[in-house]
């Protein structure tokens, strides 16, 4: 699992790519919260980016539930964009698009 | 044809993507499609994380063992004849067992409040499968057993091959042991 992030027009965009599943949720929770911690003060959005996420597992919809909260601390709304159609299903299932709506 | 396999693993979170991948590879005789394939993927991954993160938990010890059969009975999801067939998987641990197994099974409950995690690993196991079972002992352990009908319309493409051909392949060698 990889994340690569970039801000562009005050939007952090966080491009995650590979597989999430608890082997390496949390290696990636660090990496996102040190941008989330990096950003916070430039960003009005975030983006999670899971156009190259091959695989996730609930283990995923734990991690994405918990960045929800750090970026809610930071008073920036999150969005999913481009998940694949697999993850898109455990996605739509957990009713996380409720909270962190998809582009 | 009634086809099967038996898995045992260290209870190691890298393990984890051993075991689904290896599981998927062994549904493939089943010829599912790329979207039974991600959910038999996903639903052994969520089995496994259970025993990794709740069964052994914090000693990181254990054994998991996982068992296939996959059961070709020529019939589909929808009745039509067709090459899948019905996928079982048992997933069996020996850590502390679940204390209260229906309070287990309600979405988003978690025993590890702190921890991040979604509570949502049964409820997708058992929106992912077609049959669903557990069966746990305090201090003994956890077996998980699932069940999915696995099928894809029968077309020229998805035809198996006749006897003879199988025989001719394993002659060539092309089938391992």
């Amino acid at each position: 699992m990889q994340v690569r992030a970039r801000l562009d027009d005050k939007i952090l965009y966080m491009e995650l790519s590979g597989e999430i599943d608890q082997h390496n949720a949390a290696r990636t929770r660090q990496a996102v919260d040190q941008y989330a911690d990096h950003y916070c003060a430039n960003a009005e959005k975030a983006v999670f980016d899971l156009q190259n996420v091959s695989f996730m597992d609930s283990t995923g919809i734990g991690f994405l539930i918990g960045r929800y909260k750090k970026f809610t601390r930071y008073g920036i709304p999150v969005y999913i964009a481009n998940p694949s159609t697999a993850t898109n299903r455990i996605l739509q299932m957990s009713g996380i698009y409720t909270l962190i709506p998809k582009l | 044809m009634c086809n099967y396999m038996k898995l045992e693993i260290a209870a190691r979170s890298e393990n984890e993507r051993f075991a689904r991948s290896a599981v998927a590879a062994f549904a493939l005789c089943l010829n599912p499609s790329l979207s039974e394939l991600s959910d038999i993927k996903t639903v052994v991954s969520e089995g496994v994380t259970n025993a990794i993160v709740h069964a052994y938990g914090k000693s990181g010890k254990g054994a998991i063992r996982i068992e296939c059969t996959a059961e070709n009975n020529g019939v589909g999801a929808d009745g039509q004849e067709c090459t899948g067939g019905i996928l079982h998987i048992a997933i069996t641990d020996y850590g502390c067992g679940i204390e209260d197994v229906e309070q287990a099974l309600t979405p988003f409950y978690t025993t590890l409040e702190n921890e991040e995690r979604s509570g949502m690993g049964f409820t997708v196991m058992q929106t992912f499968c077609d049959g669903f079972a557990v069966e746990s002992t305090r201090g003994q352990g956890t077996s998980v057993r699932l069940t999915k009908r696995i099928g894809l319309p029968l077309t020229e493409d998805t035809q198996p091959p006749c006897e003879g051909e199988l025989v001719g392949l394993e002659k060539d060698g092309v089938h391992a042991g």
